[in-house]
């Protein structure tokens, strides 16, 4: 077991190696001199001689990517163009705003997702199961940045029960901090929940139809029994995976409930500095949520091989 | 199903047919395939359906309430919002399209590649997928966008890329479960060249799915353009489109409702017509694949 975890880490560390090189050639194809980008409204020769030198300009790409590569390595992202801040320091700040807001709407969508999937699968072929899929699919193809607009008209606006934006960390006050982002983290969690019914369902249908459950049903063990301990033991595996995979697509989906609910979190960030240009701050993100979803997933498949006992005594 | 009709290739002659009979069944594809169809009649015919001139402004119109003369009200410059929303189902529909269509040409040669020589071809491909793959979609996409600059064009290409890497997989995938089928090992056997084993064997045999995803992908594809639009990174104004429609409307969301309820239906039916049709083929041509 320990061999299969070594080398699910060692097959990890081309990919990391890899999205590095990814971001390191976003700031590559953008248009101009970089160093006049760099230097923001800077246009000193001394200056810019130095920005050269400082990030290896003048030198051949390899050696460039050597360069900065060394300087991530030691948590050094480079400073945001605009505020002079450095950008481990602006993530710092915002990351958990949006871990928060990641998790919450993790929590509702495994809470309404997962026995979704199951009724509809144990219920095949009826009303329930369509209704569930109707659900899900709508789920999936509303824009998360709409249904926040809808909610906010509705329930901020017209009956005036959740506050409409802001963000309150939880140190300062808990339930107040979990009230402002109620709404922005169930909007966040519909397309969450609709993927994991549709997998749960067929993950369940599947193990609903396994030799080891019909033996279960054949013994005279309770349908209650049968799902519950059977059939939705095996199924739920995958699904755990799914779960910690689906973060990335959560922290993706935040970028626009951020910008829809004014919460400044990660999103907030990178949409802020798209726009002011600050290219050194959207690589900073970039890299973390790329480094972050490698860990998760990782993390998963170790996980995964814990828990499952044909390969933990492999 | 017997047990030895299962070792037939994976698309026998004919079973175009057979998906045609399958999908003509399902309501609910069938369903999809119409809301569809009504999106491209709109894009199309945007010109002969609008009410209105979907750039002129007029000061006295500002944030009209639906009536007869603008059906779906107006905007905060005295647009006609039907107007709007026709010609924008133009820039949603193509963004979708063409995307796809960038992350065809861009993800099946490499999928076919590393299924087909495996190897080294396949390690670097698959690395460089599975790297991509880490960089959420959207980010990835909202990345790009940035680097490149906002316009339409630069987000279908950032769309396109981003999504490449599913079909990459996808394609990879396939070209593994039929690699060492009975049909293209006999090609093989006969002195058929790789390109020719390639196009003429497994490329057909990898379609279904590819059909499938697709139809799909454009759903997320116009979800991702609205998406970029809103954020001001997709089709810049004056020009129409649904995202920067809502962009708008977000400011004025007490004063007037219909600019955010109508923008934002729009790309909700459009999605949800291609999720349903997606479904719809998946069920007809992969019945395998369940998700």
């Amino acid at each position: 077991m320990l061999r299969l975890i070594l080398r699910r880490v060692l097959v990890a560390i081309p990919t990391l190696i890899l999205v590095s090189m990814i971001v390191f050639m976003l700031q590559k194809i953008l248009p101009g001199d970089p160093v006049l980008t760099l230097a923001g409204e800077e246009r000193d020769p001394a200056v810019l001689d130095y920005l050269r030198d400082k990030y290896h300009l003048d030198d051949p790409l390899p050696v460039q990517y050597g360069a900065w590569v060394l300087q991530v390595a030691q948590g050094d992202l480079g400073k945001s163009l605009r505020t002079d801040v450095p950008v481990s320091t602006l993530i710092g700040q915002k990351l958990p705003v949006t871990l928060q807001l990641s998790v919450m709407a993790m929590f509702f969508a495994v809470l309404v997702g997962i026995p979704m999937g199951i009724v509809a699968a144990v219920r095949k072929g009826t009303v329930v199961e369509m209704g569930a899929n109707v659900a899900a699919l709508s789920g999936m193809s509303i824009p998360n940045f709409w249904l926040g607009i809808i909610l906010i008209m509705v329930v901020s606006v017209q009956w005036q029960l959740l506050p409409a934006s802001g963000y309150v960390p939880p140190s300062q006050d808990f339930w107040l901090s979990i009230k402002t982002l109620l709404m922005p983290s169930l909007v966040l969690s519909t397309a969450i929940a609709a993927y994991l019914m549709r997998h749960t369902r067929s993950a369940m249908l599947e193990a609903l139809g396994a030799d080891y459950v019909r033996t279960a049903r054949a013994k005279g063990v309770s349908p209650r029994q049968v799902v519950l301990r059977h059939a939705l033991r095996n199924a739920l595996m995958p699904i755990v995976t799914l779960v910690t995979l689906l973060f990335g697509e959560l922290l993706a989906g935040a970028v626009l409930t951020e910008q829809v609910f004014t919460i400044p979190g990660f999103g907030k960030l990178i949409v802020d500095a798209v726009f002011n240009r600050d290219y050194a701050v959207v690589q900073g993100v970039v890299l973390c949520v790329a480094v972050g979803f490698i860990v998760m997933n990782l993390l998963a498949d170790i996980l995964y091989i814990l828990v499952n006992p044909r390969l933990r005594h492999a | 199903m017997s047990a030895h009709t299962a070792t037939v290739p994976a698309v026998p002659p004919r079973s175009g047919n057979r998906a045609w009979a399958k999908f003509r069944r399902n309501r609910v594809a069938l369903l999809g395939a119409l809301i569809v169809l009504v999106f491209v009649a709109m894009a199309l015919f945007a010109p002969l359906l609008a009410s209105h001139d979907p750039f002129q402004t007029s000061f006295m119109t500002i944030r009209k309430a639906p009536s007869a003369s603008f059906w779906l009200g107006t905007d905060e410059l005295g647009r006609d919002i039907y107007s709007r929303l026709l010609f924008g189902a133009r820039a949603s529909l193509m963004a979708g399209l063409v995307s796809v269509v960038i992350a065809l040409i861009v993800g099946v040669p490499f999928g076919l590649a590393a299924g087909y020589f495996g190897g080294w071809t396949d390690s670097i491909i698959s690395r460089a997928t599975e790297a991509l793959l880490a960089i959420p979609f959207l980010i990835l996409a909202i990345a790009l966008a940035a680097f490149l600059g906002p316009s339409l064009t630069n987000a279908m290409i950032a769309i396109g890329v981003s999504a490449a890497p599913k079909f990459i997989r996808l394609t990879r995938g396939q070209v593994l479960a039929v690699k060492n089928e009975d049909y293209v090992q006999s090609a093989r056997a006969l002195g058929a060249s790789d390109l020719r084993i390639i196009v003429r064997h497994v490329l057909p045999n990898v379609m279904p799915p590819l059909i499938v995803q697709a139809t799909i992908t454009i759903a997320t594809a116009i979800i991702a353009e609205a998406s970029l639009s809103f954020l001001g990174l997709g089709l810049q104004p004056p020009n129409p489109s649904w995202g920067s429609m809502l962009n708008t409307a977000k400011n004025f969301m007490t004063q007037a409702p219909w600019m955010s309820i109508f923008p934002g239906s729009a790309i909700f039916l459009a999605v949800l017509g291609f999720n349903l049709l997606g479904d719809g083929l998946r069920d007809a041509l992969d019945p395998r694949q369940e998700k």
